[in-house]
């Protein structure tokens, strides 16, 4: 329905066009300007900005089949199996937050990465750039800390990098791990293989991670008891990949929230998804956060989530499984992949309406994970 | 969640849906206005229009405090942090508004301002401790909602007697907004629309009884309204019955929050520090008398616009940029040529693009008004 009647008639139709451009994808001012442009800390946000240098900057110059696919993983043919391979740099702020700090986020970040080809993450790298002046005391404690989450998710840390900058070069401690492990033979899991009529399933609820960081930060300190949702997905993943080898899809909905991940794979796949705002869960105490701040739990990062994207008959016994498993206790089939309008993730709200879900410019928090 | 799921109720949403159904004449138009940049967020952003019939059209009004602010208040602003040097305060979204030549207060930032994002005016007086060899200036902006917030920190800096903090007042007032949509229409003899969704959070400090003479002298039933989506479909009911009954009065529909006479303690609070300006210019609606206010004489040495020496710039618009008819629900936001291109959210031209309750931004958001989008 005509949500508005201009009072004065007044513009002549050709304007109109701009919005259909623009949904039909004319997104060209977007693109950074490599000649003149700075990094802004929305090309690290995981949203279009960050996607447009990608591929205007890395994809065109380190051009491979590998990185065609646009995955955060790799996967490599070895005579002994194909090899799933990632890499992640952390630089979250704070270093400690409710429910975990850099350390246990460097090591789950990367597992969950390399866990999203269905691989077993098995081997990880670990490269500091540490500040000067950091004290040794918390270094230990995020060591220990990546330590504790290489038991839990069962992989070795088998080889690593230390380098020091001089005071006021870095912010305490950044670190990057890279993750390799074998992909079972049977498992095809591929963006490719998401077709209109496949469920999306997640494994509880949204928006965690993002607020327990928020809650920490200097201005905005808030009393709350909201812990980072950050957790290996590694059994988890094994135990979905076991049930259902025919699950088509998996990834995890970090920076840029669920908002952010579907929206890429609608817009690379061509075809449009549908969510249910009732079948969203987030935690009271979240959405309290959410609803007083204003923030749209849909685009706050996660680091315990995933997205499964399986075919209509297979939802039930995947959800059955996830839903018996510790990590996945609370999964929710959440929306549904439709033919519809090329890249249009839309939301019907519990209240009984419709809303576009929009491929946001940045993240609305910074070094997030 | 407890006292919001409620007012969200899918439920109850069709029921009060079919009741809007049944209550409608199919042979007439019913253009109403929620005034609040608030309702418009959520009337976007619940999908309410989808449970409306056509002939019900919701127009969006200038509620929204960052929207209506025009150019050269901003660049007095800019010019308190770039040129005066002082700690210039504001709400995030303030930040991000362009004044002439695209400039903002965050570019000002970038070229060396001491600008700093605040969630609650008594931070500025915080920084003022923190900060005695600094100016301090609070770059206060807001509707009468805002406004009792801003007299407590003036009261406080008073009795404190702060020496290196004051305000620059860009407070506004709402029913002479209102005046300011109704009356051009009124003068030209043309009805423009059939009810107004009066703002829930304003009349929370004036009552609804400051709407009794707008109902008189521009014969339209107004309903104050909560913010949830289900308090706008009422309201929405409501008006809609008392534009059939041809009934031109003031209704209440925001009970829990809303009496008649409003907040009196936040009134006396502001009537204390602050006087109403002879006039005052709007983004879009032009200069209107008696439409915001300053701060008194009395103190003025509290007040930034006395104790800096500040320009006045001419504040031109973005010519193509077209907030100001946006703003008077004159056009669409997608019938801005800027709209969506070179104006978007992270990269906004026009003010009605940056706030969340800005009309450009909801459609953008949501993309709202482009039938069959999503």
């Amino acid at each position: 329905m005509p949500l508005i009647t201009p009072i004065e008639q007044g513009r002549p139709d050709q304007y109109k066009q701009t919005l259909v451009n623009f949904l039909a994808g004319d997104r060209n001012y977007m693109k950074p300007d490599l000649a003149h442009g700075v990094i802004e800390m929305a090309h690290g946000s995981g949203g279009r900005a960050m996607a447009e240098l990608i591929d205007q900057l890395f994809l065109k110059h380190f051009d491979n089949r590998w990185l065609q696919q646009k995955q955060d993983h790799a996967t490599l043919q070895t005579e002994a199996g194909r090899l799933a391979m990632s890499t992640d740099s952390h630089v979250v702020s704070p270093l400690f937050f409710p429910g975990g700090d850099i350390g246990s986020l460097s090591i789950y970040g990367t597992v969950n990465d390399v866990a999203m080809s269905g691989a077993q993450p098995l081997y990880l790298s670990a490269g500091f750039v540490l500040e000067e002046g950091f004290p040794l005391a918390d270094l230990s404690r995020i060591v220990q800390s990546m330590a504790a989450a290489a038991r839990e998710a069962g992989v070795v840390v088998v080889t690593g990098d230390t380098k020091v900058v001089e005071k006021g070069k870095a912010d305490g401690v950044y670190i990057n791990t890279t993750g390799i492990g074998f992909i079972p033979e049977t498992l095809e899991l591929s963006p490719t293989r998401i077709c209109p009529g496949d469920k999306i399933l997640i494994n509880g609820p949204i928006g965690n991670h993002g607020v327990a960081i928020l809650s920490r930060r200097e201005n905005l300190a808030f009393e709350s008891d909201i812990r980072s949702d950050l957790q290996p997905l590694n059994h988890l993943v094994a135990a979905m990949t076991e049930a259902v080898p025919g699950i088509h899809f998996l990834r995890d909905p970090t920076r840029g929230g669920v908002a952010a991940s579907l929206n890429e794979l609608a817009h690379q796949g061509g075809f449009a998804m549908s969510l249910e705002e009732a079948a969203l869960k987030i935690d009271d105490s979240v959405r309290a956060v959410v609803e007083l701040l204003g923030l749209d739990p849909l685009y706050i990062a996660n680091e315990g989530k995933l997205l499964a994207f399986c075919a209509p008959e297979d939802a039930d016994r995947l959800l059955q499984v996830m839903q018996a498993h510790p990590q996945g206790r609370n999964t929710t089939v959440i929306g549904e992949v439709q033919v519809g309008q090329a890249g249009v993730v839309s939301l019907n709200t519990r209240f009984g309406g419709k809303r576009l879900v929009d491929w946001r410019y940045s993240d609305p928090l910074p070094r997030i994970c | 969640m407890k006292y919001v799921d409620e007012f969200r109720d899918g439920n109850a949403a069709r029921v009060l849906a079919e009741q809007i159904g049944a209550e409608v004449r199919p042979d007439r138009q019913y253009r109403l206005m929620e005034f609040c940049g608030g309702h418009t967020h959520t009337i976007f952003r619940c999908g309410v229009p989808d449970l409306l019939p056509d002939n019900v059209q919701m127009m969006h009004g200038p509620g929204c405090p960052v929207c209506v602010l025009p150019v050269k208040r901003i660049d007095a602003a800019v010019e308190l942090a770039l040129k005066h040097r002082v700690i210039l305060c504001s709400y995030g979204d303030m930040l991000r508004v362009p004044g002439s030549q695209r400039m903002s207060l965050q570019k000002a930032k970038g070229q060396g301002a001491d600008v700093r994002m605040l969630y609650s005016p008594a931070d500025a007086l915080a920084i003022a401790h923190q900060n005695p060899d600094r100016q301090v200036v609070f770059f206060a902006i807001g509707f009468e909602t805002t406004t009792p917030p801003t007299a407590v920190i003036l009261q406080q800096a008073d009795q404190q007697a702060l020496r290196n903090f004051s305000v620059f007042c860009n407070h506004v007032l709402t029913p002479p907004a209102i005046r300011g949509i109704l009356e051009p229409a009124r003068e030209s003899g043309r009805s423009i629309l059939e009810g107004l969704i009066g703002p829930g959070h304003v009349s929370l400090i004036i009552g609804s009884n400051p709407y009794r003479q707008l109902v008189d002298d521009y014969h339209l039933p107004i309903v104050v309204s909560g913010f949830e989506p289900l308090d706008l479909l009422q309201s929405i009911h409501r008006l809609i019955g008392l534009v059939n009954q041809g009934c031109c009065t003031v209704e209440n529909q925001y009970t829990r929050a809303v009496s008649e006479q409003g907040n009196l303690r936040a009134q006396e609070l502001m009537s204390e520090y602050f006087e109403l300006r002879e006039s005052f210019e709007w983004r879009g609606l032009g200069e209107m008398p008696a439409s915001a206010l300053r701060i008194k004489k009395r103190y003025a040495h509290l007040d930034a616009e006395s104790r800096f020496d500040l320009t006045d710039s001419a504040g031109l618009d973005n010519k193509a940029c077209e907030c100001p008819a946006v703003l008077r629900a004159a056009l669409k936001p997608t019938d801005c040529k800027l709209f969506g291109r070179s104006c978007t959210p992270e990269n906004p031209i026009g003010s009605c693009m940056v706030s969340s309750e800005g009309a450009c931004a909801a459609y953008y958001t949501y993309r709202t008004g482009a039938a069959g989008s999503v």
